[in-house]
C-alpha cells in the first residue's frame, strides 16, 4: 500500500491517531510527514515537512490526512480527520472499540493567515510572467511606485509577489489568460496584469471577478475605450455592479453611493483605470487629452440597490438572468444633482427629471450623450405608490424629451450652439434609443436624484453601454 | 532588496526613423484625412484650395468616426496612393 500521511504535533486529533498508525506500520509501510516537528510520537518514524512544501503540493487542508496512491503514483483516495469506521475501511485494519468514534481534524499550517500566499509565491504552480522590479532596501516602496509612473496620483499598494498571488486566488481564471487588448498601445492584457493593477488599486482578492469582467467589458469594441480615453471630453469608464456579488463583497448601493468610504466601490473602478494607464499606456497629458477630466476618472463604481427596489434591475433589463451578477460599463461624466422635494405625483416628478436631463451636454444638443438617471428611494417611492414601472417612467421621459427642432437649431434662443438648421421643422429626441439608463440607488432620506451624463459621442459614433456577466 | 511585479505591458517600442521630408510638392499627391469631427471639412476644403493653387494633386479621405482608429484598409489606401497626408482635427 502506497500511503502518505500528514500530521501536526499541536493537533489533538493527530495525537489520537498516532497509536493507530504505529500499529498499522508494524506490518505495512507509509511515509509520515509532520508539519510542525520532526519528532512526533515515540516509535513512529516521522519527517518534518520543511517549508510545508509537500503539504502545499498535496493541497492539505486538514490534519490528519492520509493519501493513497495507485501504482502509477497518482492519488487514488484520501481521508481527513478521524472517523474510526472510515480509517478501518481505508487502512483495512481493526480499530479498538474503546477508541473515540469521531473527531474532526485541525487546520493545516498551510492555511494559517498570511502563509498561503507566501507558499503560493514560493511553490505556486502557475508561473508569474511579469518582470520583477528590484527596489532598494533604503527605497520606500510606495515612492518607488510613484517614481515609476504606476500611480494615478494617489498612493498605491506595492505589488509584491505575495500580494499578487493572493489577488490571483480570488479568481479561478488562469493567470495567463488574455482578457483583451488594451488601448491606446493595443497590448494584450492577462489576468496576471489585472491582478497586479488590482493590488495597486487596493482591491481585495474577492473583487477580482468584478475587476476582470469590468476590464473585459471596457475592451469590447462598442464601448470604444480608445476614443473615451483620447477624447477632450470629461468622461471616463463607470462600472455599475448588479447581482449577488455586490452584497457578497460588501458594495455600497445606499447612502453616499456615488461618494467615498466603501473599499469595493472605491477600488474596482480604480483597478480598471490603472489597467488602462499601466497596461495600455493611457495617461493624462499624453493620449488622454481630456480638457477637464472628472473626479470619477480616479475610479467610478457603484452597485444598484436591487433589494429595495420594486423596479426591474438594470441587469435584467439588459438581458442578464435573475440571480446572476454582472457589470455594466458606461462612459460617464460627473454627477449632476436633481432636487425635487415637492412632487408627490409621478407626472410632476417626471417633468423635473426631464428638465434636468435636457441639460445633459447642452440644452440645445440632442442624440449626442447618453445618460444614467440614478433615482433615490424617496423619489422611486413616488412612482411605486402610483404604480409606475421603470418602463412607464422611460416612456414618459421620452415624450417629455422629444423637442421641437426650432428650439434646438443653431442660433435659436440667441445661442450659436445647436443642431444644424435642417432639423428646424423636426421633432428630435434628446437621447438615442436605449441611451437613457435608469437605476435605483442612494440613501433612504433625501428627495434628490442624480444624473450621470455620458460622453458626447454615444452609440455607433462613440461609446455604447456594455453589460457583461461576472463568472 | 524587495521586488515588485511590473504592472505595465513591459513594451519596448521599436525605434522608427521618420520618413524623409518632401523637398517640394511639385507633382506630388497629398491626402487630406478628415477624422469626421464637426467643421473638419471646412478646414480641409480651404487646405485643398491652397494646394490646388500650387498645382498639387489632392485626394480626400475620411474616417468613419473620430472616436475610433482609422481602419487598416484606409491607412493602406492613403499610404499606397499619397506622398504626404494632412490629418484634420477640428471642432
Amino acid at each position: 500500500m502506497n500511503l502518505l500521511v500528514f500530521l501536526k504535533q499541536s493537533c489533538e486529533t493527530c495525537k489520537l491517531v498516532a497509536p493507530v498508525l504505529k500499529n498499522f506500520l508494524e506490518e505495512e509501510s507509509a511515509e509520515i510527514l509532520c508539519q510542525d516537528s520532526s519528532s512526533f510520537f515515540h516509535g513512529l518514524a516521522v519527517r518534518q515537512d520543511i517549508g510545508l512544501r509537500r503539504s502545499w503540493e498535496s493541497k492539505i487542508e486538514t490534519v490528519p490526512t492520509i493519501i493513497r496512491f495507485d501504482k502509477d503514483g497518482k492519488e487514488s483516495a484520501r481521508i481527513e480527520g478521524w472517523d474510526s469506521e472510515e480509517w478501518a475501511d481505508f487502512l483495512q485494519i481493526e480499530i479498538p472499540e474503546t477508541m473515540l468514534r469521531y473527531k474532526p481534524g485541525c487546520g493545516s499550517d498551510t492555511l494559517v493567515p498570511g502563509t498561503y500566499e507566501k507558499l503560493a509565491a514560493k511553490y505556486g504552480g502557475e508561473e508569474i510572467k511579469s518582470r520583477r522590479i528590484l527596489v532598494g532596501e533604503q527605497e520606500d516602496e510606495i515612492e518607488a511606485c510613484y517614481s515609476r509612473g504606476w500611480s494615478d496620483g494617489l498612493p498605491v499598494v506595492p505589488p509584491t509577489r505575495e500580494r499578487v498571488m493572493r489577488m490571483l486566488s480570488g479568481t479561478s481564471r488562469c493567470s495567463h489568460d488574455i482578457v483583451g487588448v488594451v488601448p491606446p498601445n493595443l497590448v494584450e492584457c492577462s489576468v496576471e496584469k489585472i491582478a497586479i493593477n488590482a493590488v495597486l488599486a487596493g482591491c481585495l482578492p474577492q473583487y477580482m471577478p468584478v475587476v476582470i469582467a469590468s476590464v473585459e467589458a471596457a475592451l469590447q469594441d462598442e464601448f470604444c475605450m480608445h476614443g473615451l480615453l483620447a477624447t477632450t471630453y470629461f468622461s471616463g469608464p463607470l462600472v455599475i455592479v448588479n447581482g449577488p456579488i455586490a452584497r457578497e463583497i460588501g458594495m455600497n448601493s445606499g447612502g453616499n453611493v456615488l461618494g467615498q468610504g466603501n473599499r469595493a466601490n472605491s477600488t474596482i473602478g480604480r483597478a480598471l483605470q490603472l489597467v488602462i494607464r499601466n497596461v495600455g499606456g493611457g495617461k493624462p497629458q499624453e493620449v488622454d487629452r481630456s480638457a477637464f477630466g472628472t473626479p470619477g476618472k480616479i475610479g467610478f463604481c457603484f452597485a444598484e440597490d436591487e433589494a429595495g427596489s420594486c423596479w426591474q434591475s438594470l441587469a435584467l433589463e439588459r438581458g442578464i438572468e435573475p440571480g446572476c451578477s454582472s457589470v455594466t460599463l458606461f462612459a460617464a461624466d460627473g454627477v449632476q444633482a436633481i432636487v425635487d422635494q415637492k412632487s408627490r405625483d409621478p407626472e410632476s416628478l417626471s417633468r423635473t427629471f426631464a428638465a434636468g436631463l435636457k441639460s445633459v451636454g447642452h440644452p440645445k444638443l440632442a442624440l449626442a450623450s447618453d445618460a444614467i438617471l440614478v433615482v433615490s428611494p424617496e423619489h422611486e417611492r413616488v412612482f411605486r405608490l402610483a404604480g409606475w414601472t421603470k418602463d412607464d417612467l422611460k416612456k414618459r421621459l421620452k415624450d417629455l424629451l422629444t423637442i421641437s427642432g426650432d428650439e434646438l437649431v443653431e442660433g435659436a434662443g440667441g445661442i450659436s450652439e445647436g443642431l444644424p438648421v435642417r432639423f428646424k421643422s423636426k421633432k428630435i429626441p434628446k437621447f438615442r434609443e436605449g441611451g437613457l439608463l435608469i437605476v435605483r440607488a442612494g440613501g433612504k432620506a433625501g428627495m434628490f436624484s442624480a444624473i450621470i451624463a455620458g460622453w458626447g459621442a454615444s452609440g455607433k459614433v462613440g461609446s455604447a453601454p456594455v453589460t457583461r456577466k461576472i463568472t | 532588496m524587495n521586488d515588485l511585479l511590473d504592472p505595465t505591458s513591459e513594451l519596448r517600442p521599436p525605434k522608427r526613423v521618420p520618413l524623409k521630408r518632401l523637398s517640394d510638392l511639385q507633382k506630388k499627391t497629398v491626402g487630406l484625412l478628415d477624422i469626421s469631427k464637426p467643421k473638419g471639412d471646412i478646414f480641409l476644403d480651404r487646405i485643398a484650395e491652397r494646394l490646388h493653387e500650387r498645382g498639387v494633386l489632392v485626394k480626400r479621405f475620411s474616417k468613419p468616426t473620430f472616436t475610433r482608429l482609422a481602419p487598416l484598409e484606409l491607412k493602406n489606401e492613403i499610404a499606397g496612393s499619397c506622398d504626404a497626408v494632412i490629418e484634420a482635427l477640428a471642432d
